[in-house]
């Protein structure tokens, strides 16, 4: 009698076994096992780690998105051939990825894939599009419009997206100016009293991610003061949005008097931030000085380049080296880096253009470990090179600059370049 | 009188030297070297936080200098944009340029056909002077 239901129930769990490890088998078989190129890509990385190109040549590349098996979606800022998504993959398997279909006939920079739907944002909307079992896009042609009507002005207008485990969106509106003053970017000009434009701008907005047309009546300020973001990712540690700032820019060539060049390249901080609900990171009126290491009063508001700023204002969280411009931010969840790196901030550097006539800084992807969704050490470059030059003078020498950031299924890093259109993917080389 | 003679040609050497000097810091100020100094000085304080030290501007950005028509074309167009800044996208070579470039009418006639004439001699451009009365022709005129 014992064995007879023994011998059933084995062979069951059997069964469950071998169909599970088949399924398993069926998405690792699917996914390019990493292999760097001899020369790493041109990049320099940390003892251990390589990379290969995956792609090249693909137009402005800016954000990207990993399949469960591995395939490639990623985000045009400007359409190619009339299309602004593309969709890779690597059937050969010889570790290059070719572009299987092209779609969507608008530019932007936001993409991501979340419950059975790829996200993808318009400099002024952000459409979905139903995924079926091996997270291909079914009906590429007809999207769903989930967000409209959002301001993009002519700076700081693309839309980054981000979608938390509860169906809320996350959509980045960059405020339209530097530093909201009567005169953009002008000599001694004053900033805009109560500046208006914080009610549609310079802040974050959530809405929900499973509702068609929503505008700004349906979503929520989430949070505000906060200039400009390109990068932003959910870290799962303490369920907690983080974003990157992109901080202001000009304090020299708008107050010659109270800030000198090297100042000005030099201030403020890149800013890190870590986001709960009614934020207010200040800008415009304050900005996070990177020798001081406090908010300071920003010009145009009477500031002195020393009088601190009100204390209603968060802090960042890390403060990077000014005008970096940090375009992705992804908290690593995978397996294959080295324990150290788990559940730390990668974050790409676009690379600066306003620290001239200072040489510039970034173009190359930072790491900042973390715990428990707070900074366990010093950041650090973690992978350098994309510019093929010692030292990037001016920004149009810079051969590759890194702009969007994915984890694939295997644990390795995807990085993309907005200017050649180049896919990085970085590896854990463990027999190495 | 020969003290005399010796005292009046001195005296005439040093006013026809003087007056040569006088002539010659003229002539000086006027070429073209002196002016595209004085711009490229102005340059550096003024322009070259965005439009970059090679003249090559900002992807996306700022635009680059380097022989574009707006640098090398029509002149008041030129000149009315630094003094009244530029608060458009504009398109060079198929990319696009979305910064606003604020005024600088601050400058003086002779700042603004300094800077101007260096840019239209540097980063490759061989382009005509901006004289000063040009830049004050145009800073009264009301047409944008």
């Amino acid at each position: 009698m014992r064995k007879k239901t023994i011998i059933p129930l084995f062979i069951g769990c059997l069964v469950i076994v071998g169909i599970s490890f088949s399924f398993m088998n069926k998405h690792k078989n699917d996914v390019t096992p990493f292999k760097p190129d001899a020369d790493n890509a041109g990049l320099k990385l940390p003892v251990g780690f390589g990379a290969n190109k995956v792609a090249d040549n693909l137009g402005k590349a800016r954000h990207i998105v990993i399949t469960k098996d591995g395939s490639i979606y990623i985000k045009l800022m400007k359409v190619v051939d009339g299309k602004g998504i593309l969709f890779l993959q690597d059937k050969d398997k010889d570790g290059k990825y070719e572009v299987q279909t092209a779609f969507c006939n608008y530019g932007g920079t936001g993409i991501t894939i979340k419950n059975g739907y790829l996200y993808a944002s318009s400099d002024k909307e952000v459409f979905r599009y139903k995924l079926d079992e091996n997270e291909q896009v079914i009906d590429p042609a007809n999207p769903e419009k989930i967000i409209t009507g959002l301001l993009a002005g002519r700076q700081h207008q693309t839309k980054s997206i981000l979608l938390d485990h509860e169906d809320n969106i996350y959509v980045n509106i960059g405020a339209p100016t530097n530093s909201c003053q009567e005169n953009d970017r002008g000599l001694e000009s004053k900033g805009k009293v109560g500046c208006p434009i914080l009610d549609s701008a310079g802040g974050i907005w959530q809405f929900k991610a499973n509702k068609l047309n929503q505008s700004y009546a349906d979503g929520l300020r989430y949070a505000t003061g906060i200039r400009n973001v390109m990068g932003l990712d959910w870290n799962t540690q303490n369920n907690t949005l983080y974003v990157m700032q992109h901080g202001r820019d000009n304090l020299n060539s708008s107050w010659p008097k109270l800030f000198n060049t090297k100042q000005s390249a030099e201030i403020p901080a890149e800013a890190m931030y870590m986001i709960k609900k009614g934020d207010n990171a200040g800008w415009p009126y304050v900005y996070y000085d990177t020798y001081q290491n406090k908010n300071i009063l920003a010009p145009e508001y009477g500031g002195d380049g020393k009088k601190e700023g009100s204390k209603e204002f968060i802090n960042p969280i890390v403060a990077f080296p000014a005008h970096m411009a940090p375009n992705a931010l992804l908290f690593y969840t995978g397996n294959m880096f080295p324990e150290r790196y788990k559940q730390g901030a990668f974050v790409a550097f676009h690379g600066s253009w306003n620290r001239a006539p200072e040489k510039q800084a970034g173009y190359f992807v930072a790491f900042v470990p973390f715990k428990d969704g707070k900074p366990a050490g010093e950041w650090e470059v973690f992978a350098d090179g994309f510019s093929g030059l010692n030292e990037v003078m001016v920004p149009r020498e810079a051969l590759h600059r890194p702009c969007g950031l994915a984890q694939g299924p295997d644990g390795s890093l995807y990085v993309t370049d907005d200017v050649k259109g180049t896919v990085y993917r970085i590896g854990y080389n463990i027999n190495k | 009188m020969k003290k005399i003679i010796c005292a009046a040609i001195l005296i005439i050497g040093f006013l026809s030297n003087s007056n040569a000097q006088i002539k010659k810091k003229n002539i000086v100020a006027k070429t073209p070297t002196n002016q595209l100094a004085k711009g490229k000085i102005l340059y550096a304080k003024h322009c070259v936080v965005c439009h970059q030290a090679d003249g090559g501007g900002v992807m996306g950005l700022n635009p680059p200098l380097i022989k574009t028509d707006y640098v090398l074309g029509d002149q008041k167009r030129l000149i009315n944009i630094i003094l009244k800044g530029l608060d458009k996208e504009i398109e060079i070579d198929g990319e696009t340029y979305a910064n606003p470039m604020p005024g600088l009418s601050h400058l003086s006639d002779q700042e603004v056909a300094d800077v101007l004439s260096y840019i239209r001699n540097n980063f490759g451009n061989k382009a005509s002077l901006i004289s000063p009365a040009q830049v004050k022709v145009i800073r009264a005129s009301k047409t944008k």
